[in-house]
């Protein structure tokens, strides 16, 4: 029996990226559905009832949602290729907890970091390549979180990539000056296609920051 | 057997005695039978162990395993499962997995801070935080269809996570004078709290109410002061 693979995303949402480098590196075929959050579809609306939120994996009829949980999902039904999480449980359980750090404070930071002003933007700002050093730190020697190739932190991560140019810009800071270890892993990612193929454009997003910021009064 | 007691070996729990997310991780490693030691921190004064064990959030719970640790208590209790294969907490079915995990975020991103909300209001305000808890709760009750846990049959990985709505729900309904979940707005609900409270291991590992009551109150009555208007 063919599988039927369907994802509801919204083309800038990082964790709609996150799904869309996983498929593409385990060689899923998909059909792409965008959503206009403005307008969400009845079939959203049913497969994720509670958040009515993109992205969903939706794969023989039934339905994933929340992106972590998706990457973890594809890993397990998708095993013979690519895999994402290691086979070890200490090593996967590192992996799990370092792509939950990414959800806990990566987006929120980085979105702070350039929608504030003053101490708040400041104290963001701080946290934020806090986060990155630990990320740096916890990177190691390795080329990608996975090891040789890209695991579940990797793919958490490097959407966040299409927001680093707009958070240096209003953040004022330089990730390669400052973290040249995560740049250099950040170009190792865009190396992939199923990285470089999946991200959104990044001028697209850079407009979307900007008009984010004029109307909260900030341009 | 050699392998076994490997495995059993150096497992340590660091934890405080009311800290529901910790609670979680002794329900796991006992309905296990996993043998391990517990560490009781004061967060007042961290003992150097707890900081090597978990740098980045400095926070309990931590697994310890053989010198190697294991941060956030959702983690820990997926590296138990896929330590100690007995008495499985997640179907071996993807799908079930992925509800299984999805309720358990809900629990902690949804149900949990609004009733907290609610729970640190006092008045109008939190009448409307009651309400907001509800529309959370409301989902709940909808996947207990049919079902005597949200596991199913036995105790699951959401149970787990969830299974703080059991008790300390009870503790805050009572400590802030709210009623949340009222029998006749979720009967099902309702059911799965005494069921999962008096469940083998669970009802033996409830930290004492009382003393819960009155750190709740402690609680509230700071928060309540920090929210009035100086």
């Amino acid at each position: 029996m063919a599988d039927e693979v369907v994802l509801l995303d919204f083309w800038p949402s990082p964790f709609g990226v996150r799904l869309r480098i996983a498929l593409a590196e385990k060689g899923i075929k998909y059909e792409y559905k965008e959503e206009d959050l403005e307008n969400k579809s009845p079939l959203l609306l049913q497969s994720n009832p509670v958040y009515k939120q993109i992205p969903v994996l939706i794969h023989n009829g039934k339905a994933v949602c929340e992106s972590l949980i998706a990457l973890q999902y594809i890993d397990e039904v998708w095993n013979d290729k690519a895999p994402l999480l290691p086979f070890d449980p200490y090593l996967r359980s590192q992996a799990k907890f370092w792509a939950d750090f990414v959800d806990k404070k990566i987006y929120d930071l980085g979105r702070k970091a350039c929608t504030t002003k003053g101490k708040e933007h400041e104290a963001a700002q701080k946290e934020f390549m806090n986060c990155i050093k630990s990320l740096e730190v916890e990177l190691g020697d390795k080329p990608f979180f996975g090891g040789e190739t890209l695991g579940v932190v990797d793919v958490s991560l490097v959407p966040f990539f299409s927001w680093f140019s707009v958070y240096e810009k209003f953040g004022n800071f330089s990730i390669e000056l400052e973290c040249p270890k995560f740049n250099a892993w950040i170009k190792r990612c865009l190396e992939k296609e199923s990285v470089s193929k999946s991200l959104p454009d990044q001028d697209k997003i850079f407009e979307i920051f900007v008009d984010i910021r004029k109307k909260l009064g900030m341009e | 057997m050699e392998t076994h007691s490997k495995k059993m070996a150096e497992v340590k729990l660091f934890r405080t005695w009311s800290s529901r997310f910790a609670l979680r991780i002794v329900w796991a490693l006992k309905l296990k039978d996993v043998q391990y030691d517990t560490i009781f921190e004061d967060l007042s004064n961290k003992s150097p162990l707890l900081l090597q064990y978990n740098p980045v959030h400095k926070k309990v719970p931590v697994l310890g395993h053989n010198g190697k640790s294991v941060a956030e208590s959702l983690v820990i209790l997926e590296y138990i499962e896929e330590t100690w294969k007995q008495n499985p907490l997640l179907s071996e079915d993807p799908h079930e997995r992925a509800v299984a995990r999805f309720w358990a975020k809900f629990g902690d991103e949804k149900v949990l801070p609004s009733i907290w909300e609610a729970f640190n209001s006092e008045g109008k305000e939190q009448e409307e935080g009651i309400v907001k808890a509800k529309e959370n709760l409301k989902y709940l009750e909808e996947e207990l269809k049919g079902k005597k846990f949200f596991g199913g049959e036995h105790i699951g990985f959401a149970d787990i996570a969830l299974g703080w709505l059991a008790e300390y729900e009870n503790v805050f309904e009572e400590v802030a004078s709210m009623k949340v979940i009222a029998e006749d707005e979720f009967p099902l609900l309702s059911e799965w709290k005494r069921t999962f409270a008096d469940a083998p291991i669970i009802k033996e590992n409830w930290p004492p109410r009382d003393k819960l009551v009155t750190r709740y109150q402690a609680f509230r009555e700071t928060n309540l002061l920090n929210k009035a208007p100086k």
